[in-house]
C-alpha cells in the first residue's frame, strides 16, 4: 500500500489551540440545531436520544431484576412485569441499539473520515432524524395510554389477542424503519460517490467497512420489517387471515417474517461494534491492524451470511427437520468471520505500544465479553442441545454477552475514543477507567449466572420462579446495580469533560484517520478541500508532543 | 443451601451437577456429554485468547524507554490456520447437533403410549389413552412416550429440563415430541413459550411411574366423583379453571366462582344479567359474548366449546352453586 508516493496532507494539524469557530460554536440558537444540516450536530441530537433511551430501558432493567431477586417476585405484579420485559427489549432494540452506533456515531465520524464536507444528503439525514423522533413519540405514547405486554417480537396471535397498544407500536416500528433505511441509504451513497483522492476501498478506515457493510443489511433487510408489522397492523385491525390461526392464518409466518429482517438486525447491531473495536485498537495499540483484508472481508461476509441464519431462532417451533439441518449449518457459518475478527485484534497488540487508558480498557472488554457471547452461540447452533437451551436464561445471557458485551461496551469506548473530538474537551481519565472496571465486574457478575440458570432449565420471561433459581438471580440483579453505577460513573467522567475538561489536541491519541486531522471540535465544514490521503492504519512519524498534549505528525 | 432447600421443599428439579437437572430420560445423557464437550471447546479457545491479550496488555504496554514496532501487519500461515481450525470444529459441531436432533425427532414405533396435550392461557391438559384427562402429566418408566400437542389461543411451548427437550406449540396445527423416562420421580414442566399474564405460572409436573402404578393411576384418573358437585369441583381442579377463577372471593384473572350466583352482575355494555345456568353455559362456551363490568382488560379466556360435555357443564354449575355464599 505504502509503495505508491503520496503527497502530505494537505491540512495541517492543530497546534492544540483553542478553536474559536467550530460546529458547536458556528451557529447559535435552538432552531440552528433543530433545523440543521450539518452531520456533526444531526450526529449529536442523535447520541442525546439513544442514550436517553438507554437510560429510561436500563433504569426499567434495573427495576425488574429488583424484582427478579425473590422467586415471588415482591415488588411487581405479573402483568406489570410483563410490561416492563416488553418496554425493555422493544426500547433497546428500536430505540437505542439498532440507530446506536450507524446514527450517532456513524453520522458523526463517516463524512470526517471520508475528509468529506457532510453526507451525499443532508437533508435527507436530517428527516431520518425526525423520523426517529416521531417512532420515538408513537413508542411513548403506547407507553402512557395502557401497558405493551407482546414481548418486543410481537409474536402471533398473543399480539392479536392481547389488550395492550400493538398497534401504536408496530407503527413505532414501521416508522423507525425508515429511519434505518434513509441513514443506511446514506452511507452507502456517501462511501460509493464521496472518498477522497487516494482513498481506495481497501485503503478506509475499518469503521467505514463496518458501517458500510450495516448500511447494505439497513436498505435490504429493514423493508421486510415494514411488511412485517403492516401485515400485523391489518391482521389486528382488519382480520385479513394471514397470521391469525382462527382466520386460517399461520403464526409460524410470522416468526419467519419477523426473523428474516430481525436476524439481520443483530448485524446492524454488531458489525458498527466491530469497527469501533478496530479503529481502536489500531490507535491505542499505535499499530497497524493486523489483517486488514481479512478483517474488511469478514463484515461483508457476516453482513451475507447473516441474511441466511433467522430460522436459528425458531428450531422448536416445529418447522420441518431439514430447514432446522439447514438453517443449523449456515448458522455455524457466521461463527468463522466473528473469530476471525477476534484473532486480528489480539494480532493487533502483539508487539505494539499500548496505552491502557479508557477507550483501550474498553476495547479489552469488548473482547473478553464478545469472546464469550460468541462462543456460548456455539452452544446454541447444534440442534440437539438448542432443544433444552431454547428460551432459557442461557439465550438470554448469550444476546447480552454479544449485544451489550459487544455493542453497548464498544459504543462507550467509541465514546471516550472520540469524545474529545465531538465535544472539544478531554474526560476525566481516572474515572473513565474505574467505569470500565466496575462495568466488567458488574456485567460478568450479571450474566454469567444466567447461563447456570439457562442449563439448569430456568425460562425467560418469567415474572415468578421456583426458589431454586435464588441464589443464582440474587448474583445477578447485585451485578446489575454494578454494571449502572459503572455506566453512571462513565456518564460522569463524560459529562465532566464538557464542564471542566482539559481542551483537547486535534489529535490526543496519536490516530492515523482523517478525523484527527481536523481540530477537536472540527470545524463547520470539516475540510477546507478534499485531503489526500493514504493508509490509515500507518503509525510512522506520528509522536507524542507534550507541548500541545498530543499527537503530531513529523515529515 | 441447597439441600436446605430440599429439605424444605418438596423439590425434584434440584440439579445433581453444576450445569444440569437430574438426567431423567434418554436424551440427557447425550445432551449432557455434548454441552461437556463443548464447554471444554469453548474454554480451550477463551483460553488462548484471554492469555496472549493479558500477557499482550503487560509486556507491550506503553512506557518509558520502550518503543513497539509498527511492524506485524500479516501472516498468512497464522490467519489461514486461525481460519480453517475453526471451520473443521464447527462442522463437527453441527454434524453431532443433528446426528442428535434427528434422534430426539424421530418418532418411535411400537409401543408408544400417545397422550394428547393442550395447552391454554394457563394450564395444562393431558389427555389419555383412556380418556382420562388431568392437569399433571404421568407417565411410566422405561416406555417411550409420544405427545399429540395443541394450542385453541395463543404459542406455548412444553419443556421438560429433566428430560432435555420442548417443542413449541402453535394454535392451528398439532406438533408433536417423543421422550422416554429412564427414572421414576417428580419432574417440572414449563411453559416456555411467552403466553401473557400467567405465563410464569404455567408451570405443572410430571410423574414418572413404574408402569403397573401408572396403568392404577390411569384407571384411577378416568372415573369422576358421583355427585355432582364433587364431579363439579373434580373438573375445576383439573381443566384449567383454577388458573384464573378462585373459589374464595379473590380476583386472579376472571371473576370468582364464589358468590355470585343468582345475583344480577353488572356487564361491560352497561347492562346487568341473572348469573344463572344460561350465563354460566355461555360464558364456558363464548368467553367473549358477555363480559363482568371490570373484566373488560383481562386477557382474553379460551372457548371450551366442545371440550366439556353436557354432564361436566352441568357438575360445573353445580359446583357454584355450592359456592353460592
Amino acid at each position: 500500500m505504502s509503495t505508491v508516493a503520496e503527497k502530505e496532507l494537505s491540512i495541517p494539524v492543530s497546534t492544540g489551540d483553542a478553536v474559536k469557530d467550530n460546529f458547536l460554536t458556528h451557529t447559535r440558537g435552538f432552531l440552528t440545531w433543530a433545523l440543521t444540516l450539518d452531520h456533526k450536530r444531526i450526529g449529536l441530537m442523535y447520541l442525546v436520544g439513544v442514550m436517553s433511551s438507554f437510560t429510561i430501558a436500563g433504569i426499567i432493567a434495573l427495576i425488574f431484576r429488583t424484582h427478579l431477586m425473590w422467586p415471588d417476585g415482591n415488588l411487581l405484579t405479573v402483568q406489570q412485569y410483563n410490561q416492563m420485559f416488553t418496554l425493555h427489549g422493544a426500547i433497546m432494540v428500536f430505540l437505542f441499539i439498532i440507530p446506536s452506533i450507524p446514527a450517532a456515531m456513524g453520522n458523526f465520524l463517516l463524512p470526517i473520515m471520508l475528509g468529506a464536507k457532510d453526507v451525499a444528503f443532508p437533508r435527507l439525514n436530517l428527516m431520518s432524524f425526525y423520523l426517529w423522533v416521531t417512532g420515538a413519540i408513537f413508542f411513548v405514547v403506547g407507553l402512557l395510554l395502557t401497558g405493551l405486554d407482546t414481548g418486543w417480537t410481537f409474536y402471533t396471535p398473543y399480539s392479536l389477542d392481547s389488550k395492550g397498544p400493538v398497534v401504536w407500536a408496530t407503527l413505532a416500528v414501521f416508522v423507525l424503519g425508515f429511519s434505518s433505511i434513509f441513514t443506511g441509504l446514506n452511507f452507502i451513497v456517501t462511501i460509493n460517490t464521496m472518498r477522497p483522492p487516494g482513498m481506495t476501498w481497501f485503503r478506509m478506515p475499518l469503521f467505514l467497512w463496518a458501517t458500510y457493510a450495516t448500511s447494505i443489511i439497513q436498505v435490504l433487510a429493514t423493508p421486510v420489517l415494514g411488511i412485517t408489522v403492516l401485515l400485523l397492523t391489518l391482521e389486528r385491525l382488519l382480520g385479513i387471515g394471514i397470521f391469525d390461526p382462527k382466520l386460517n392464518g399461520d403464526p409460524v409466518t410470522f416468526q419467519h417474517f419477523f426473523w428474516f429482517y430481525s436476524h439481520p438486525a443483530v448485524y446492524i447491531m454488531i458489525l458498527p461494534a466491530m469497527g469501533i473495536i478496530s479503529e481502536l485498537f489500531a490507535v491505542h495499540c499505535h499499530k497497524g491492524i493486523f489483517g486488514y483484508r481479512l478483517i474488511a472481508y469478514s463484515s461483508v461476509a457476516i453482513a451475507l451470511f447473516g441474511f441466511l441464519v433467522w430460522g436459528h431462532h425458531m428450531f422448536t417451533s416445529g418447522m420441518s427437520d431439514v430447514a432446522a439441518i439447514i438453517f443449523s449449518a449456515l448458522t455455524f457459518t457466521v461463527s468463522i468471520p466473528s473469530a476471525i475478527k477476534v484473532f486480528n485484534w489480539l494480532a493487533t497488540m502483539y508487539r505494539g505500544t499500548i496505552s491502557l487508558n479508557t477507550p483501550m480498557l474498553y476495547a479489552l472488554n469488548f473482547m473478553f465479553l464478545f469472546t464469550i457471547g460468541g462462543l456460548t452461540g456455539l452452544f446454541l447452533g447444534p440442534l440437539s442441545l438448542d432443544r433444552h437451551m431454547h428460551d432459557t436464561y442461557f439465550v438470554v445471557a448469550h444476546f447480552h454477552y454479544v449485544m451489550m458485551g459487544g455493542t453497548l461496551v464498544a459504543l462507550v469506548g467509541g465514546l471516550f475514543h472520540w469524545w474529545p473530538k465531538m465535544v472539544g474537551r478531554m474526560y476525566n481519565e481516572p474515572l473513565g477507567i474505574l467505569s470500565a472496571i466496575l462495568v466488567f465486574i458488574g456485567f460478568n457478575m450479571s450474566f454469567l449466572p444466567q447461563f447456570v440458570l439457562g442449563t439448569r432449565g430456568m425460562p425467560r420471561r418469567y415474572a415468578t420462579y421456583k426458589p431454586e433459581f435464588q441464589d443464582l438471580h440474587i448474583v445477578s440483579t447485585i451485578g446489575a446495580y454494578i454494571l449502572g453505577l459503572g455506566l453512571l460513573v462513565a456518564l460522569i467522567s463524560l459529562l465532566y469533560a464538557i464542564v471542566r475538561g482539559l481542551r483537547a489536541p486535534a489529535n490526543p491519541w496519536g490516530g492515523a484517520t482523517l478525523e484527527w486531522h481536523c481540530s477537536s471540535p472540527p470545524p463547520f465544514y470539516n475540510f477546507e478541500r478534499p485531503p489526500t490521503v493514504h493508509d490509515p492504519y500507518d503509525f510512522r512519524g506520528i509522536e507524542y508532543d507534550e507541548k500541545i498534549q498530543g499527537y503530531v505528525k513529523r515529515k | 443451601m441447597l439441600e436446605m432447600i430440599q429439605s424444605v421443599l418438596p423439590l425434584a428439579d434440584v440439579n445433581e451437577t453444576f450445569w444440569f437437572p437430574t438426567q431423567a430420560s434418554t436424551f440427557a445423557k447425550e445432551i449432557d456429554s455434548f454441552y461437556d464437550i463443548l464447554f471444554w471447546i469453548s474454554m480451550f479457545f477463551f483460553v488462548i485468547i484471554m492469555v496472549p491479550m493479558g500477557y499482550f496488555m503487560w509486556k507491550y504496554r506503553q512506557r518509558k524507554g520502550y518503543q513497539g514496532s509498527p511492524e506485524a501487519l500479516h501472516n498468512n500461515a497464522l490467519e489461514i490456520t486461525w481460519t480453517v481450525i475453526p471451520t473443521f470444529i464447527v462442522v463437527w459441531i453441527f454434524a453431532r447437533g443433528t446426528i442428535g436432533y434427528l434422534d430426539m425427532t424421530k418418532m418411535p414405533e411400537g409401543d408408544v403410549l400417545e397422550i394428547k396435550v393442550q395447552a391454554m392461557k394457563w394450564a395444562w391438559s393431558f389427555e389419555y389413552p383412556n380418556s382420562a384427562v388431568h392437569e399433571t402429566l404421568h407417565l411410566p418408566v422405561g416406555r417411550p412416550v409420544k405427545l399429540i400437542m395443541r394450542s385453541d389461543d395463543v404459542l406455548h411451548s412444553l419443556f421438560i429440563p429433566a428430560f432435555r427437550c420442548k417443542q413449541d406449540i402453535v394454535p392451528g396445527r398439532y406438533n408433536r415430541m417423543w421422550f422416554e423416562a429412564i427414572k421414576t420421580g417428580e419432574f417440572d414442566l414449563f411453559c416456555t413459550e411467552y403466553c401473557g399474564d400467567k405465563h410464569s405460572q404455567m408451570i405443572t409436573r410430571v410423574f414418572v411411574h413404574e408402569p403397573e402404578e401408572y396403568e392404577k393411576w390411569v384407571a384411577e384418573a378416568a372415573r369422576p366423583p358421583e355427585s355432582p358437585v364433587e364431579h363439579g369441583e373434580w373438573l375445576y381442579q383439573r381443566r384449567g379453571c383454577k388458573s384464573c377463577h378462585s373459589i374464595d372471593g379473590t380476583k386472579v384473572i376472571g371473576p370468582s366462582f364464589k358468590g355470585s350466583w343468582g345475583k344480577d352482575v353488572d356487564l361491560s355494555v352497561g347492562r346487568t344479567i341473572r348469573f344463572d345456568e344460561n350465563y354460566v353455559r355461555r360464558s364456558i362456551l363464548e368467553p367473549q359474548a358477555e363480559f363482568r363490568n371490570g373484566y373488560q382488560g383481562a386477557s382474553a379466556m379460551p372457548s371450551y366449546q366442545g371440550r366439556f360435555k353436557e354432564k361436566e357443564l352441568d357438575a360445573i354449575i353445580e359446583f357454584m352453586k355450592s359456592l353460592k355464599d
